[in-house]
């Protein structure tokens, strides 16, 4: 048991290779240097951080410790779904719908798999539960966004036959019954492909992950299965709960549309 | 069927309105470009934020379900909206359409079957006074109902609506620029100044 370490020299190679990429985004002017490069800081910031805060967690496994870790990647996750959207619900309330969702699947998930189907002593080992809800909250995360920024922008593009829709005496649900569906669609059919084609044509992260750590191949596999349900079940359940709450947000009592509670495109907001 | 009575409506800065259309009575509005008719429509639909009182008979706006409020007050916006692929799917059930109506309109009965996106602004205006009127609703907004019209179709469709005002005995708001028509299917005019204010030509209304 045991992976080969990798030396700083290592990842300082990998990294050049990112570099190249760099100089090629110079010369053909796509304008990604400066987000490529923010990203690769924060890539290698951020692990080195968690691998930091995993080493002492794992040392101290305490579920007060567990718990505040998941809160931290909770609202990392809920300030990410709604830098992604452009024309997001105004205020706090878009950040609370967007994390309400995902705190609501990505926990629930997370704590039947600890808990009810992986069983280990204690549920909340730390080795266990971050990585999983890690991996939860990130696919959760990507279906929260696109779902919302489905719907926002489709209401947004669409006003006109909404209102006609309440004009003639439908109630809001019905009015943008197949934006929400198009909207819960788009937000799943990442998940969906990536399961119709894992292991044929990817091989995720985890298993390789765990497979390079000496696990053996179809205790790996094993794990991955696990991980594909309950991420499609996450980001599903997620969407669903996320594309409701815009819903709700986006009409009153009386059934009117008010687009005023969106964000202008391009408009500085608060959170 | 009941008097459309509008009692100090407000509404995104506007107002108070107040007037009151009878039993099938057919009320002309007028006004410049941007003075707020369209506006002073939606919030009667209660489409928009508002106060105070609006109140079609017994029946109170505030009182009811808004989608019921909106079925009741059928509001024609100048602009129709369709998001089925086929005309037919727009109705609640096409086929109780009578005849006589669906030839005032212009169209047969193939109508139902055809695709949205190859109607003439015209077949849309009149499709939609079709749709808003099986809806049956109790009093009618009008939002320039015969903009896109022409002249053959716009007799047709004045006797329509005044036809389907009569029989339900349906107060009508008609909005248009053309005072000739307004001459033709109203008696009473309310105009609207580009402030918003209303001005009563006729009869009794009392707007701000």
């Amino acid at each position: 048991m045991g992976v080969k370490p990798l030396s700083p020299a290592d990842l300082a190679l990998a990294a050049s290779l990112v570099l190249v990429l760099g100089l090629l985004s110079w010369r053909l002017q796509l304008g990604l240097g400066k987000q490529l490069a923010i990203a690769a800081v924060r890539t290698t910031v951020q692990l080195l951080l968690i691998g930091q805060v995993l080493r002492l967690l794992f040392a101290h496994a305490h579920p007060a410790y567990v718990f505040a870790i998941s809160l931290v990647m909770l609202v990392a996750a809920g300030r990410e779904a709604v830098a992604r959207q452009d024309r997001r619900v105004r205020g706090v309330h878009g950040w609370l719908i967007g994390t309400g969702a995902m705190f609501l699947s990505s926990f629930t998930v997370t704590f039947l798999a600890l808990f009810v189907i992986i069983g280990h002593q204690p549920w909340y080992a730390p080795q266990y539960a971050i990585p999983l809800l890690g991996m939860l909250l990130g696919n959760t995360m990507s279906g929260v966004a696109l779902g919302m920024e489905r719907v926002t922008e489709t209401v947004w593009q669409q006003r006109a036959i909404i209102e006609q829709r309440l004009l003639l005496g439908q109630p809001a649900t019905t009015a943008v019954r197949e934006i929400r569906r198009q909207a819960i669609r788009a937000a799943m059919m990442p998940i969906i492909n990536s399961m119709a084609t894992v292991g044929l044509v990817s091989l995720p992260g985890m298993m390789t992950g765990q497979i390079l750590g000496g696990s053996s191949p179809m205790e790996a596999v094993n794990y991955q299965i696990l991980i594909m349900f309950l991420i499609c079940a996450g980001t599903g359940f997620g969407a669903v709960a996320a594309i409701f709450g815009v819903e709700r947000r986006l009409f009153d009592a009386r059934h009117r549309l008010r687009l005023d509670v969106l964000r202008v495109a391009g408009e500085v907001s608060s959170p | 069927m009941p008097p459309l009575e509008i009692h100090n409506l407000c509404f995104c800065n506007r107002g108070p309105y107040s007037f009151r259309l009878e039993s099938g009575e057919c009320v002309g509005l007028h006004g410049a470009s941007g003075a707020g008719k369209s506006l002073l429509l939606r919030a009667i639909a209660d489409l928009d934020p508002r106060t105070d009182t609006l109140r079609l008979g017994e029946l109170d706006a505030d009182a009811v379900a808004a989608p019921l409020w909106r079925r009741t007050v059928g509001l024609l916006p100048a602009e129709s909206g369709w998001w089925f692929d086929l005309v037919g799917d727009h109705f609640a059930d096409f086929n109780a359409i009578d005849d006589q109506t669906l030839t005032a309109a212009g169209f047969d009965r193939s109508v139902q079957d055809w695709q949205v996106s190859r109607l003439s602004t015209g077949e849309k205006q009149r499709l939609a006074i079709l749709r808003l009127l099986h809806n049956q609703p109790q009093c009618l907004l009008l939002d320039e109902p015969t903009a896109s019209l022409d002249q053959q179709a716009v007799t047709r469709i004045e006797q329509l609506l005044l036809t389907y005002s009569a029989t339900h005995q349906a107060p009508v708001l008609w909005v248009s620029h053309d005072l000739s028509q307004l001459d033709r299917v109203s008696r009473r005019r309310l105009f609207m100044e580009s402030t918003g204010r209303l001005v009563v030509t006729g009869g009794v209304a009392d707007g701000r």
